[in-house]
């Protein structure tokens, strides 16, 4: 038997590719949440960034790689739009953010906004244009083991490795960067700084929006290129997790998606060698194993140390100083 | 300040209730009004769709008689109740139950509503307002597995399957029959999604067996999506539900469908009559309640004919796929031979033949 059809390639494969959406979702949601903005809306945003994606390669017209470009910007710009509402509602009006999350959720995601657009543009039930396929970088993708894993996967996952590099540079090495982490942990000492509190939650609100539909639009063209409504099935509630579970770090956000994306398929490749365990068991791994984390992180002692931004939920008024 | 956003959150929470599920066509005062619910989105080119088809089939034929209602992406268990009390609220007098989780939610409503008609697709309960309503998919799914082991090179076959009940064993057990028809000793191997319809999750299971080396995949699913990893590895597949030919036409066999259409019109038209009477309807090919969808274009001219051939059968009764010697998976008798299965225990059914391989009760 061919080495790259073993359990593990396969595994790892198809760890990194169902674990992309989540890289994209989490690492907007972790700008945010570093910037002291928690957006539960993540889900809501992630299902209008597939629908707009998707409806983008049914109505343009031109190459494969430049349709698909251009969709998944729409995707993510469609999004951003979501998350202006969010932006504007806690970081201009300071409203919950945990309500105002939740809200934009009900009213984007599924049976709300997404929904009510892929119905009205009719795009059920036919298949994609244009879809993301795994491309083979360097005519290495049947290397032995690092072949299927590392150079036969799409442009989206490449994307995305790319952006949790620059993400780590921008966080840890650039004068923006220190300001963002300097507003979600102290907004007064910021503002103190002569930091623009209010811009910095906003254009980190927004690029969480745009990641999220990206994210959205890997579902809509790489996983199952067709739209349905509610297709990401819960994707946006484990990002969010996931930026727990990552400490708010990056590097660790990516091991975290691939993670999750591994117990999505261990169930059906374990089943499919015979090996029977209860699939339920792996569909709950990913939320206990939050659970574990959301307890550990609850008490203050282990918040500070696992670098959860110290102002995040708080809306920032400035008179209260 | 406060009150502005509590304001502004409560307009988008309810913009979002009013953007919610389903649609209605055109009302005039004096029509009857029927009402369906959905457990997916009408939208989901598979279960789902077939029963929207049936309900635009029916609108089409009765027009102007007749308003009709959906609500989609119901959720199995008590959120069914509410929606149904709506509907009966709404002043709707028949309402169609379209998958097996709403049967408790349909029995008690038909119970609390003595005056409105309930249909349940899939299901075993019945009140003297609450009747019930499937087809022998199991047929067409024999028809399909010939399909499927004539295009299998290995005779390994996978199959997408999404709980362990009677409905999805029986029509496992004769998709495998009928690919051991066309290809002898072919093995069909299950994955349990236990989900109708997650389309990544389906996707990941189907790309599970594939790893394990399968060569053609049908499925019991309610999405495509086994279809889209057919096609990014490159294997034929069978589907479910609705013809889904353009996802993947070059992977695409044939699939097993269901018309619900004529059934429903015959009941809306003798609920408006008033000669509605309970009941339990099994449709079969004969009807035209279950079929199989049209041949994809590899499938070659004499497993076509072989196909035609065997739904003849079916259809004028000569034919019956569960008649024995059946095995189970052990390879011991279960149906001893010229004995046929009746309808209560294909209904009731809970063990595989020989050659499917995966466990019955859920992995």
């Amino acid at each position: 038997m061919n080495v790259n059809d073993s359990i593990v390639v396969v595994l790892a494969a198809s760890a990194i590719f169902y674990g992309t959406p989540l890289v994209f979702a989490a690492m907007g949601e972790l700008l945010a949440e570093r910037s002291g903005v928690l957006n539960l809306g993540v889900e809501g945003m992630m299902l209008t960034g597939a629908v707009t994606a998707f409806w983008a390669v049914q109505h343009l017209s031109g190459p494969d790689w430049l349709v698909l470009l251009l969709a998944t910007m729409i995707g993510g710009l469609a999004a951003l739009a979501v998350s202006v509402i969010h932006a504007v509602l806690v970081v201009g009006l300071r409203a919950n953010q945990i309500v105002s999350g939740l809200a934009l959720t009900i009213f984007a995601g599924a049976t709300g906004l997404s929904s009510y657009v892929g119905n009205v543009a009719r795009l059920g039930g036919q298949p994609a244009h244009h879809e993301y396929t795994a491309i083979n970088v360097l005519g290495l993708a049947d290397v032995p083991v690092l072949g299927p894993i590392l150079f036969h996967q799409n442009a989206l996952v490449y994307a995305s490795w790319a952006l949790v590099l620059v993400a780590l540079a921008y966080l840890h090495r650039t004068r923006t960067g220190l300001h963002v982490r300097a507003v979600g942990e102290s907004p007064q000492t910021a503002d103190v700084m002569g930091i623009d509190v209010a811009r910095y939650r906003y254009a980190h609100t927004l690029a969480g929006g745009l990641l999220a539909g990206v994210g959205g639009a890997y579902f809509s063209l790489a996983i199952t290129p067709n739209w349905i409504d509610g297709m990401t099935s819960g994707a946006g509630w484990i990002a969010i997790a996931l930026v727990i579970f990552a400490f708010w770090r990056p590097e660790l956000t990516l091991a975290g998606a691939y993670l999750f994306g591994l117990f999505s398929s261990l169930g059906f490749v374990l089943q499919a060698r015979q090996v029977h365990l209860p699939p339920e068991v792996f569909a709950s791994l990913p939320y206990l194993m939050t659970v574990v984390v959301l307890v550990a992180v609850s008490t203050g002692w282990a918040r500070q140390r696992l670098g959860a931004p110290a102002a995040l939920g708080t809306p920032y008024v400035r008179e209260e100083r | 300040m406060k009150r502005v956003t509590v304001l502004a959150l409560a307009a988008m929470a309810m913009a979002a209730c009013g953007g919610s599920s389903g649609g209605s066509t055109a009302s005039s005062s004096a029509a009857f009004k029927a009402a369906w619910v959905y457990v997916g989105a009408a939208s989901d080119a598979g279960w789902t769709k077939a029963h929207d088809d049936a309900r635009l089939y029916v609108q089409q034929q009765l027009g102007g008689q007749l308003v009709t209602t959906f609500k989609e992406n119901v959720p199995e268990g008590p959120q069914a109740s509410q929606v149904i009390d709506s509907l009966v609220a709404d002043g709707n007098k028949i309402i169609f139950g379209t998958s097996f989780g709403f049967q408790d939610q349909m029995d008690a409503a038909a119970k609390k509503y003595p005056n409105v008609y309930f249909e349940q697709a899939t299901g075993f309960k019945m009140e003297t307002n609450l009747a019930e309503f499937f087809g022998a998919a199991e047929d067409a799914d024999y028809l399909t597995g010939m399909a499927a082991g004539a295009a299998s090179k290995s005779g390994k076959i996978g199959f997408v399957a999404p709980f362990p009940i009677p409905e999805v064993i029986r029509e496992i057990n004769a998709f495998a029959l009928g690919a051991q028809a066309t290809h002898p000793g072919a093995t069909v191997q299950v994955i349990w999604t236990t989900t109708w319809f997650d389309p990544a999750k389906e996707k990941s299971a189907a790309e599970s067996l594939i790893s394990a080396g399968v060569d053609v995949l049908g499925q019991g699913q309610d999405s495509p999506a086994t279809g889209e990893a057919a096609k990014a590895h490159g294997l034929k597949w069978s589907g479910y539900d609705s013809d889904q030919t353009s996802f993947a036409p070059d992977q695409w066999l044939t699939g097993t469908v269901y018309h619900w259409g004529p059934y429903e019109l015959t009941r809306i038209k003798a609920a408006m009559n008033g000669s509605w009477k309970s009941g339990s309807y099994y449709g079969s090919l004969k009807d035209g309640f279950v079929d199989i969808a049209p041949y994809g274009k590899s499938v070659d001219a004499s497993t076509q004919a072989a196909i035609n051939a065997k739904k003849a059968a079916l259809i004028n009764g000569t034919f019956y796929e569960f008649t024995g010697p059946l095995n189970d998976q052990s390879g011991a008798v279960k149906v001893p031979a010229g004995t046929k299965l009746t309808l209560d225990q294909i209904l009731t059914m809970d063990w595989f033949v020989k050659g499917v391989i995966g466990n019955p009760k859920g992995s």
